[in-house]
């Protein structure tokens, strides 16, 4: 595949002496949204977790295989860095509760010690909810603190906080699991807006989810992925009755 | 029948919770009641005055106080890094595993020995030590005073102020410990931008609550303080705390003036812890809600 | 690059907390060191079953410590756990502005200094009594264990799943025996470890004792005449001026240190045990 941004090798992960993930291999295209689907407990979020290597801080994790990012071993850079370049939002909102929303999107920054000028400061805040389709609702209120927004908004802002990074690869992990509606299908225009600037790998249970906002989509059912193709053909001519039966309702 | 056992019953309930309270009551009533001879006899003086002599009826609790706070902030400052370390370490770096267990048992054993044990073993391995140290300083070599006192207090406070802090750090919500990792932070810039802003009253709390142990403590304190009754000069002169002055002259006052006066001395020592664990549980009440 | 001076600088961090942490297992390596090297060499059959002999004599035991300490620790115990037990379902059946305010003078009592409780123990009972006494002293740690009894009793009723309480109700049972034949056994090994631990923390005090049970050289179970204790005869003994009284308080301390031991092991089990309940 040409544009190749991040490879997965023969990947196998999990805690104590369960494998969730069973020899995974995927290779995702730079500036796409990659949807992994499939019923719960089937090893999305562990697989997503291993690309920046947050599977391994849960104590008894296990894990073989190897992941390249733009041609280089993950797991030969230190932790610190893979997860600088691939970004996280994760499932239920989490904002840092005692920092303003202007201090919760360059978090990354007052985290890392990294030292901004004030201008710099102001910049990257105002560029990176802009890409957020946060300014517009915040901007009168960035030095309350995040908690006060609504879940969606919430939302919106740790995607903010993973951007403003700069990162090369973002990881949504069930981003819109704990919203409305209405806050889901923001999220979800969003998703498709962002794929000009970073690549998104997004895991869903919502199918109609990874329809609506994926180029391409995994289907992983009990820790194997099953098929990957492009999501449209995917969703048109499943090649395995697994995937068939899944798209129709037959589980999950 | 039925009925009248319930009654019985929650009427026993309310007479248990009300007599707890008025227990409490008549502590500070008893307190306050045996007190008022040296308060009327001394009034604020008794606070201010620098001069303890039970011969000469003369009683300030002055030089008590500075024993007191001398000992608590001196064995609370060095404790912290220990106590601050332990908590960090069960909560954060090794959550479980042979370390954690070897460390919190530590805390256990250390909370769990006895107070005049550590009183015993001061004065047979610390003092020495100090006096040694005292002489290679050339200054009156006691051994016993303020210092050696407050290493033990230091060593005494550990388990209490690292197990609250644990505790609080505990309750940080993990996915927020998370998305500090994701951001690419390393493990100590997420403790100390996004663990200890999460957790610091409940830690202050912790602080809060180990100097209440530590200015209450009494029998280890009063067996290497050096039971004088002036106020210190530095910190390695004798000297005595509010609580070791009531064990050493307690049985020994014979006036009832003398005796009011050393109540009056635990009636504020009361005051203080009261004051003291209502704003630390106040506190650590806030984090539990959360 | 400025990442490998943040790694470093996390890495060293990580060692510095390593090294303030493990370096608290100095002390507790001393002070258990010197109590079991003195103690096990002043220990033999005639230390458990001698009494004290008067200073500059050979040998000398300290059998009316132990017994002493027992008897203190019975009193308290059988003040302290029924009181305890009944404030403590108070707190958890009763919810209002005074349980609120309870719960709170519950964390203030438990805050008080121990020397304030003997004083407590002093003016409620030897006081009136006019003279010192086991029973004072049982009193004095009494109000140190209540508190223990009292917080251990509620968290633990608390975590007693409702659906017990439902089905005891849906069975026709009232109120009184769902409480005492129902959630209450339910709840009783934590209610039982709360004991336990509540007498863990009186066993060593010795400032609660030092005016209400004061001491005694002579054998002595009757409640209203003053006995002594292990930490009160280690006080007693370690600030002797004499060689041969510091080794009884060494072994004293030794005797100390494994009654403090052995009950918080039993605590373990039992808390653990009672944890696999629910």
């Amino acid at each position: 595949m040409e544009n190749t941004i991040l490879k997965i090798v023969n990947l196998s992960a999990g805690f104590g002496k369960n494998w969730v993930l069973k020899n995974i291999n995927l290779e995702i295209e730079k500036n796409k949204v990659i949807a992994i689907m499939g019923p719960s407990g089937c090893g999305k979020s562990t697989l997503i977790r291993c690309i920046n290597r947050m599977h391994e801080i849960t104590s008894g994790a296990i894990l073989e295989g190897r992941i390249y990012l733009d041609g280089k071993d993950i797991f030969l850079m230190p932790p610190v860095a893979v997860r600088r370049k691939i970004g996280m939002v994760f499932q239920r909102p989490n904002p840092f509760p005692t920092m303003s929303i202007y201090d919760n999107v360059i978090a990354g920054y007052i985290l890392n010690g990294i030292k901004l000028k004030r201008e710099e400061r102001d910049r990257i805040v105002e560029e990176t909810l802009k890409k957020a389709y946060l300014w517009e609702e915040v901007k009168d209120v960035l030095y309350k603190r995040g908690v006060f927004l609504s879940g969606g908004q919430q939302q919106r802002l740790c995607i903010a906080r993973a951007l403003a990074m700069d990162p090369e690869i973002l990881l949504l992990d069930e981003p819109t699991s704990s919203l409305d509606p209405k806050a889901t299908s923001m999220i979800e225009e969003l998703i498709i807006k962002l794929k000009k600037t970073v690549t998104v790998v997004l895991v869903t249970h919502n199918r109609a989810q990874a329809a609506r906002v994926s180029d391409y989509t995994a289907f992983l059912y009990l820790g194997e992925i099953i098929e990957f193709d492009k999501t449209s053909r995917m969703f048109t001519a499943p090649k395995d009755k697994r995937t068939e039966e899944y798209l129709t309702g037959k589980f999950g | 029948m039925e009925m009248r056992q319930d009654r019985t019953f929650k009427i026993m309930l309310w007479l248990g919770g009300i007599s707890f309270f008025l227990l409490l009551l008549l502590i500070f009533i008893l307190l306050f009641k045996e007190s008022l001879y040296s308060i009327n006899a001394f009034g604020i003086k008794f606070i201010t005055g620098k001069v303890w002599d039970p011969v000469n009826e003369k009683f300030g609790l002055f030089p008590f106080f500075v024993g007191t706070i001398l000992t608590s902030f001196i064995s609370l400052f060095i404790s912290l890094p220990f106590s601050l370390s332990l908590a960090l370490l069960l909560s954060v770096y090794y959550k479980e595993g042979f370390i954690n267990k070897v460390l919190s048992t530590t805390t256990e054993l250390l909370a769990g020995i006895p107070s005049v044990i550590y009183g015993f073993w001061g004065l047979f391995f610390l003092v020495p030590l100090i006096r040694k140290v005292e002489i290679k300083l050339r200054i009156p070599p006691y051994g016993v005073g303020i210092l050696t006192a407050s290493l033990i207090l230091a060593i005494m406070i550990i388990p209490y102020i690292s197990s609250i802090s644990k505790e609080v750090i505990k309750m940080v919500p993990q996915d927020l410990i998370e998305a500090g990792l994701s951001l690419g932070s390393t493990t100590w810039e997420v403790v100390k931008k996004v663990i200890l802003p999460y957790c610091r009253s409940g830690i202050f709390a912790g602080i809060l609550l180990g100097f209440g142990r530590a200015f209450g403590e009494t029998m280890a304190v009063t067996m290497v303080i050096g039971n004088s009754n002036f106020v210190p000069e530095n910190i390695f002169s004798p000297a005595n705390t509010m609580a070791s002055v009531i064990a050493n002259e307690f049985t020994e006052a014979t006036k009832d003036i003398h005796l009011s006066a050393l109540i009056q001395i635990g009636l504020w020592l009361f005051v203080l812890s009261v004051i003291v664990n209502l704003i630390g549980s106040f506190i650590v009440k806030r984090y539990k809600i959360r | 690059m400025n990442l490998k001076r943040r790694i470093l600088k996390d890495k060293l961090l990580k060692i510095l907390v390593i090294f303030f942490s493990l370096s608290t297992l100095l002390p507790l390596f001393f002070v258990l060191f010197t109590v079991v090297k003195n103690g096990i060499a002043a220990i033999d059959l005639k230390f458990f079953t001698s009494l004290p002999v008067p200073a500059g004599e050979q040998g000398g035991g300290i059998l009316n410590s132990i017994v002493g300490t027992f008897l203190l620790l019975i009193i308290a115990f059988l003040i302290a756990s029924p009181f305890g037990i009944l404030v403590g379902i108070f707190l958890t059946e009763v919810q209002n502005k005074f349980t609120d305010l309870l719960k709170i003078l519950v964390n203030v009592l438990q805050g008080v200094p121990s020397i304030v409780m003997g004083i407590i123990g002093y003016l409620l009972v030897v006081k009136p009594m006019g003279g010192f006494s086991a029973l004072s002293g049982g009193v004095a740690l009494a109000f140190m264990m209540l508190p223990v009894v009292i917080k251990n009793t509620e968290e633990t009723l608390r975590l007693v799943p409702s659906y017990l309480k439902e089905a005891s109700f849906s069975l026709g049972t009232n109120y009184t025996r769902t409480i005492l034949r129902v959630v209450l056994p339910a709840g009783m090994g934590g209610v039982f470890s709360g004991i336990l631990i509540g007498i863990l923390r009186i066993a060593g005090e010795t400032a609660p004792l030092l005016f209400t049970a004061f001491g005694n050289p002579f054998l002595n179970i009757n409640p209203l005449k003053p006995v002594d204790a292990l930490p009160l005869l280690i006080f007693n003994y370690a600030m002797s001026p004499y060689e041969d009284w510091y080794k009884i308080a060494w072994g004293a301390s030794f005797v100390l240190i494994m009654i403090v031991l052995i009950l918080t092991i039993i605590t373990k089990f039992i808390v653990r045990r009672w944890k696999t309940q629910f």
